[in-house]
């Protein structure tokens, strides 16, 4: 079958700096892929490149086998590739009611007639409203669904950051690090969430924490100063010299 | 819809109720504008200054539409303001002078200057937006200048007279008429603004301000959400010149000043942004501060203006609304106190 997700001959320079080089990547329909690396390697600037924030010096991105270079970032949402952020990138002000239904008014924009999207009132958007509170229950939030954003629990706003990202109902998900700055105890509600995704998402995972990695990818890549050093299945990964050496330097 | 809406009320409705609390008129809304109607019997002899005051709180809330709402910043919204000021006025000298159509041209030349516009300035970051717009401000007052033949340049705009309203009613000395009219317009301008911020637009709107770059990752097609409120806003200010020009009959060369679109900038600030409601606040106590200032000394008000302007924007964050919404919640958690 068919690459969901494909970069081909990838590059990126920031003035002299390479920081993507000659990139092939392909995710298989359903792939649980992450992609490891040290830090600097490249990993963030490689998802702002598919999401569409920075635009490649050459080579093209192909979702569900068609060429996406161009595109804006809302067009590339539109046709199922979402994303969640390192850092905490929500709506502070806004409920987590507010932010997901806000999201999924977006991805019916094109269903909803002038008058309904500019001058119906929100809450009559009885639908949308639902939905976001469903999705909101399956992640935990319901509770903290009229808490402002900024006011919420650390873990709760990285829960938030999923809900935001599974409205637009990804082909392809990117997960920067969804794991980053939760406390270990916290930490197990956002994993089993990652657990129950459907398999009709596909997922492109950037993580540090080699647990989770291990744990839940079936294909790994290890990214090296923008470049791919190898990819694999973890227990060819774990276990390939030139890993080691990357993570743990010469003479181990 | 109905089925749902059935099926909907049987269950724990509880966060459909918060959204729906958010988007009905409150209370001290409506009494806000009660209150205006009221002004036209409490102070027939006020009613030019109370129609220039509601046109500039129009104005004001135009420019919070961009400024509190979309995030951008701009020195020259005056802009609009003026071509809908002289759109009306030409027409009306050139013999088109019935006022509700005078109207609707000027928000259309307004908006298509607001839209055209909007392209040069969405590209750059605040202070590209902000030499953009005081470029363009300057640019068109010079251009209202110079072509005196046609806009009377320093000496205004003279001649201008305006239809009978519904072919009924005349634009008298008094400013009645115009009272009405202004309130009336501004009321039905403000009920669509207000139905437009509480709509999935608005949201986007706001959720757009709180955060650009989730706003992208969601989908929301940034530069199409920004030439939009923006090109509308430019609408909006464009009514409010026609407006003025409207009700007094004359246009002066300052609706395109620098000045007005600072002042209006100050009024906003001191009133509340991204409340719907500062900018008309703003205005009104801008203005009659002023007029009280300017009648104890003429030369001298812009000092204490000044010094206002200073110890609002460091001690009354938000504004007199913003103030009045804190104080709001420390008397609603006092009065809770007490109960238990």
């Amino acid at each position: 079958m068919s690459a969901v997700l494909e970069t081909r001959g990838l590059w990126k320079s920031f003035g002299g700096l390479m920081v993507t080089k000659g990139l092939n990547l392909s995710i298989a329909p359903g792939a649980r892929h992450a992609l490891i690396g040290p830090n600097g390697a490249g990993k963030t600037t490689l998802i702002n490149q598919i999401t569409g924030v920075l635009r490649p010096s050459e080579g093209s991105i192909w979702l569900g086998g068609a060429n996406i270079t161009h595109l804006p970032p809302d067009e590339r949402v539109r046709r199922g590739l979402s994303r969640t952020f390192q850092i905490n990138t929500l709506f502070p002000h806004l409920t987590p009611l507010e932010s997901v239904t806000n999201a999924i008014c977006v991805r019916k924009h094109r269903q909803m007639n002038l008058l309904k999207r500019r001058f119906t009132r929100l809450s009559r958007r009885i639908s949308e409203i639902d939905e976001a509170y469903a999705l909101l229950e399956q992640l935990n939030l319901a509770r903290d669904c009229f808490v402002v954003t900024h006011k919420l629990a650390y873990g709760k706003q990285r829960l938030l950051e999923m809900a935001l990202a599974l409205v637009a109902r990804p082909k392809m998900l990117l997960l920067d690090e969804p794991a980053a700055g939760v406390p270990e105890g916290e930490s197990d509600e956002l994993f089993a969430v990652l657990a129950e995704l459907p398999r009709d998402i596909s997922i492109l995972l950037i993580e540090h924490d080699m647990n989770l990695v291990f744990n839940f990818a079936d294909r790994i890549t290890v990214l090296v100063n923008g470049e791919e050093l190898v990819t694999g299945p973890p227990s060819e990964i774990a276990v390939d010299p030139r890993v080691r050496e990357v993570y743990l330097g010469k003479g181990h | 819809m109905n089925a749902s809406r059935r099926e909907i009320s049987n269950r724990d409705t509880g966060y459909l109720k918060s959204m729906q609390d958010r988007d009905r008129w409150k209370p001290a809304e409506i009494l806000f504008w009660i209150a205006l109607l009221c002004l036209f019997f409490a102070f027939p002899t006020k009613l030019v200054f109370a129609s220039q005051i509601l046109i500039t709180g129009l104005f004001a809330l135009s420019l919070d539409l961009i400024l509190g709402f979309g995030g951008i910043v701009t020195l020259g919204h005056a802009a609009f303001f003026g071509l809908g000021a002289y759109t009306a006025g030409l027409l009306a000298t050139h013999g088109w002078q019935e006022p509700l159509t005078g109207l609707l041209a000027a928000g259309l030349v307004a908006g298509a200057a607001g839209y055209l516009s909007s392209f040069l300035l969405l590209r750059g970051g605040d202070l590209t937006r902000l030499m953009i717009t005081l470029g363009i401000g300057l640019l068109l007052y010079e251009i209202a200048n110079s072509a005196s033949d046609f806009t009377g340049g320093v000496d205004g705009l003279q001649g201008i007279e305006i239809d009978k309203l519904f072919g009924a009613f005349s634009f008298d000395l008094y400013g009645r008429t115009s009272y009405l009219y202004v309130l009336g317009v501004s009321f039905v301008l403000f009920a669509v603004t207000r139905s437009m911020m509480h709509s999935p637009y608005g949201l986007a709107l706001r959720s757009f301000r709180d955060n650009s770059t989730r706003a992208l990752a969601i989908g929301i097609p940034v530069k199409a959400i920004l030439t939009n409120i923006y090109t509308y806003s430019a609408v909006l200010a464009g009514f409010a010149g026609a407006l003025l020009t409207q009700s007094t009959q004359f246009v002066s060369l300052d609706v395109l000043s620098f000045e007005r679109s600072a002042e209006l900038l100050i009024m906003l600030i001191i009133g509340g942004t991204a409340t719907m409601y500062g900018g008309f606040v703003g205005a009104a106590v801008f203005m009659l501060v002023q007029d009280r200032l300017s009648n104890i000394n003429p030369q001298y008000w812009n000092f204490w203006l000044g010094l206002l302007l200073v110890v609002m924007t460091l001690y009354l964050r938000g504004g007199i609304l913003g103030g009045l919404g804190r104080l709001a919640q420390v008397l609603a958690r006092r009065r809770k106190k007490d109960i238990a």
